[in-house]
């Protein structure tokens, strides 16, 4: 939906995308497939069950094929023309402003479709044996559609009133899915945590909406991209700032950045799909779609190298002392978004290599969250990876996938963690050196913490509970993971003659040059060897050491405070929920003593005065025969007074 | 037509039922102190009926005497039933409806 004036000379975008044509109908479809299964799934009961899983796997497919499509019909145009426009409906005219439901299908939009309907695909495949014991399944393939529909609004949409659509939608199945075996007070109370932070981040998009409307007088990108040359500093400066709060609601970003570990108490392909791969990433996709806002604006996108950067390390470091598997892989997941939001902020030099970084983490990351949740499904449900080790005879091609992931996240060449994770270390030293040394502490400490996951995981002794039998999982979830485990592989193929770079030109401008001291050579093998030594002090620490069954007490204050998640929630706990408390009870107090007393002290003096009053009725006739003449008499005096004055 | 005579007669009367409702106890004699006013009025109504010419004021005391003879009926019973249950025909006897 764009809000548009009707007769308005300044909202002529100086791009003039074409109209999608008979493409159009493919766009509609791709969202509208999975939107219908869901509204298939959800309205039509347990008629369905019994189907119901193979209806949500394939409109996903049919989306993904149309994906594709579109992806190819966008490869064959010229890069000047690689945006296609779709109008579909006016939704409301208001006074002389227009509300309508435009789609924008672009370089970016395109790869974003394919990520989110291909590693979707992949996921609703192995989620039919993953859920296939829960006799809720349908129900959660209902929800699955739901998120895939919305997140595909979310990137289809050609304007931020869209944006905000899918943003909530995504919101929504988000909150759904994570409380998806709401039996379990943790998985509720997860639910309606991430429910009410993400709130926070909400305010941020829909108030820089409304200030985006405010001064363009659109959200249409086209229109705004075209008019923000002209804004001023200050406006631009609140715009990004705005955007960059509701990226760090939805990316788990600092300081908003609390619910993700939480929410890994939802099905572990929830955690992939929508807490790995695709959701959490929409805040990085708003910052470059935005790019035409903080391009222009210095300060936000400080403010947006620093969120990243201390995203990136509190993940880290966070993932390094959680024993619970989702746990550790939700604190990596949050860091490496702190490093594709470093990207964004770096501006024309680091959007392409942060949608880059999104990509391969979309691949890598759900790869590994599949095989955490393979891993659990052999070993019980249990997810103490102190009850794990030794795992990789037992589950041989789960461990093989997985360690796909794990060379391709720790950065090692040629998988595709490092080719991305290079270019944006590479950049961010090109940018500032501080920025650049976050970066690459960054990449150690994920080498040491994923080296740390699989070491405990796979390699040394057993420490398995009584009665668990461990067993590779059926084909149904293990091809998905040789899928994503290919695409962990080869995802770097992407940055072959800089092909990411040209091929987001269009969208997010041309890309600059950054300005390095060192060759990118000597960059990448110092980034090895960081990595090198991170495996190393894994290996030193935990590899060869025996590995307690329970978690030891009696630690550093570094590890007590990377097991409490750095105190995050206990910080919003004393600076945000505690100071409501008492704001909340001081107003209690006012209303009961002030409000309430002015009612009350009202009612009581009436009453008061009626009592005394009331010792009138005293039962005597004559009494009130006297009353009848005195009121007679002042009748009539009245009459004399005003007919003798 | 001097209407004085008849408008002071019609006052006296009117002063003596008004004092007779306030201090007299006995319900009967209290009755027939309103009996006594609305004979007043209905002598000051006539009064001035004739003074003017015209019949309103005597249609008015018509009205009057049809309403105080039906008034003279519930009136009466409502005093009997009194002093069947209480023995007693004091107005201050009969005070149960009070706050």
């Amino acid at each position: 939906m764009s809000l548009t004036p009707l007769h308005d000379a300044a909202a002529v975008p100086a791009v003039h995308p074409t109209d999608a044509g008979s493409l159009g109908v493919l766009l509609l479809l791709v969202i509208g497939l999975p939107a219908l299964g869901a509204a298939v799934l959800l309205l039509g009961g347990r008629r369905t069950d019994k189907w119901g899983h193979l209806l949500g796997c394939a409109t996903v497919i049919g989306s993904l094929v149309l994906s594709l499509v579109l992806f190819f019909d966008l490869l064959g145009k010229d890069a000047g023309e690689r945006q296609l426009t779709q109008d579909t409906w006016t939704w409301f005219t208001a006074g002389s402003y227009k509300v309508t439901f435009d789609l924008l299908y672009d370089p970016l939009s395109a790869v974003f479709l394919l990520l989110i309907t291909g590693v979707g695909s992949l996921i609703h495949v192995y989620s039919v044996g993953y859920m296939a014991h829960d006799e809720r399944r349908r129900r959660f393939f209902g929800y699955l559609n739901l998120f895939v529909a919305a997140m595909l609004v979310l990137v289809l949409a050609g304007d931020y009133v869209g944006v905000f659509l899918g943003w909530e939608g995504v919101g929504l199945a988000s909150y759904l899915l994570i409380g998806f075996w709401q039996h379990k007070p943790s998985a509720a109370a997860a639910a309606k945590k991430a429910f009410v932070i993400n709130r926070v981040g909400d305010i941020g998009l829909s108030l820089g909406a409304a200030l985006i409307f405010v001064t363009f007088g659109s959200t249409s990108f086209t229109v705004v991209s075209a008019a923000s040359e002209h804004a001023g500093d200050g406006v631009l400066t609140a715009i990004g700032l705005l955007l960059l709060l509701a990226a760090c609601g939805k990316s788990a970003q600092f300081p908003l950045q609390t619910w993700l570990l939480d929410a890994m108490e939802g099905p572990t392909p929830v955690s992939a799909l929508i807490h790995a791969a695709t959701m959490v990433t929409a805040g990085v996709y708003l910052i470059v779609r935005s790019n035409f806002i903080f391009s222009l604006t210095e300060d936000a996108r400080t403010a947006v190298i620093v969120v990243g950067c201390i995203t990136l390390l509190m993940g880290a470091i966070i993932g390094c002392a959680k024993d619970d598997i989702k746990k550790a892989l939700a604190g990596s997941t949050m860091s490496q978004i702190g490093y594709m939001v470093l990207a964004a902020g770096l501006g024309p030099a680091g959007y392409a290599f942060a949608i880059f970084h999104l990509l391969t983490h979309g691949a890598f990351k759900a790869n590994m969250f599949l095989g955490a949740g393979s891993v659990m499904h052999g070993m019980d449900d249990d997810v103490n990876m102190r009850h794990y080790g030794a795992l990789q005879k037992a589950m041989p091609l789960t461990f093989a996938t997985f360690a796909v992931g794990y060379l391709a996240i720790i950065g090692v060449p040629p998988f595709a963690g490092f080719w991305s994770k290079d270019k944006i270390i590479e950049s961010a030293f090109a940018d500032n050196f501080v920025v650049g040394l976050c970066a690459l502490v960054g990449a150690g400490v994920t080498a040491f913490y994923m080296s740390r996951l699989m070491l405990l995981t796979f390699f040394t002794k057993k420490r398995w509970e009584k009665g668990v039998h461990p067993h590779e999982s059926p084909n149904v979830m293990t091809w998905p993971l040789i899928g994503l485990a290919v695409l962990s592989a080869a995802g770097g193929l992407l940055l072959v003659n800089d092909w990411i770079v040209d091929w987001l030109t269009p969208v997010v401008g041309e890309h600059a040059e950054e300005h390095l001291s060192v060759s990118p050579l000597v960059m990448s093998l110092i980034a090895l060897l960081v990595v090198a030594l991170g495996v190393l002090v894994a290996w030193v620490f935990v590899g060869q050491r025996d590995v307690p069954r329970e978690a030891p007490v009696k630690v550093s204050f570094v590890t007590r405070a990377a097991r409490a998640e750095l105190y995050g929630d206990a910080f919003n706990e004393e600076v945000i929920v505690k100071p409501g408390w008492s704001g909340v009870r001081g107003l209690a107090v006012f209303d009961r003593g002030f409000v309430d007393g002015i009612v009350e002290g009202t009612a009581a003096s009436f009453a008061g005065i009626s009592s005394r009053f009331r010792l009138a009725q005293n039962g005597f006739v004559r009494s009130y025969a006297l009353a009848l003449l005195a009121g007679a008499a002042m009748v009539l005096l009245a009459l004399l007074a005003v007919n003798f004055s | 037509m001097d209407v004085t005579p008849f408008i002071v007669l019609s006052a006296i009367l009117f002063t003596i039922g008004c004092v007779g409702v306030l201090t007299r106890r006995n319900a009967i004699v209290v009755f027939m102190c309103v009996e006594l006013m609305l004979n007043a009025s209905n002598l000051a109504l006539v009064t001035f009926s004739r003074a003017n010419g015209n019949l309103e004021g005597q249609i008015a005391a018509f009205f009057v005497m049809v309403v105080a003879a039906a008034e003279v009926v519930v009136g009466l019973a409502i005093i009997m039933t009194i002093f069947r249950t209480r023995r007693s025909a004091s107005v201050d006897d009969a005070s149960l409806l009070k706050y």
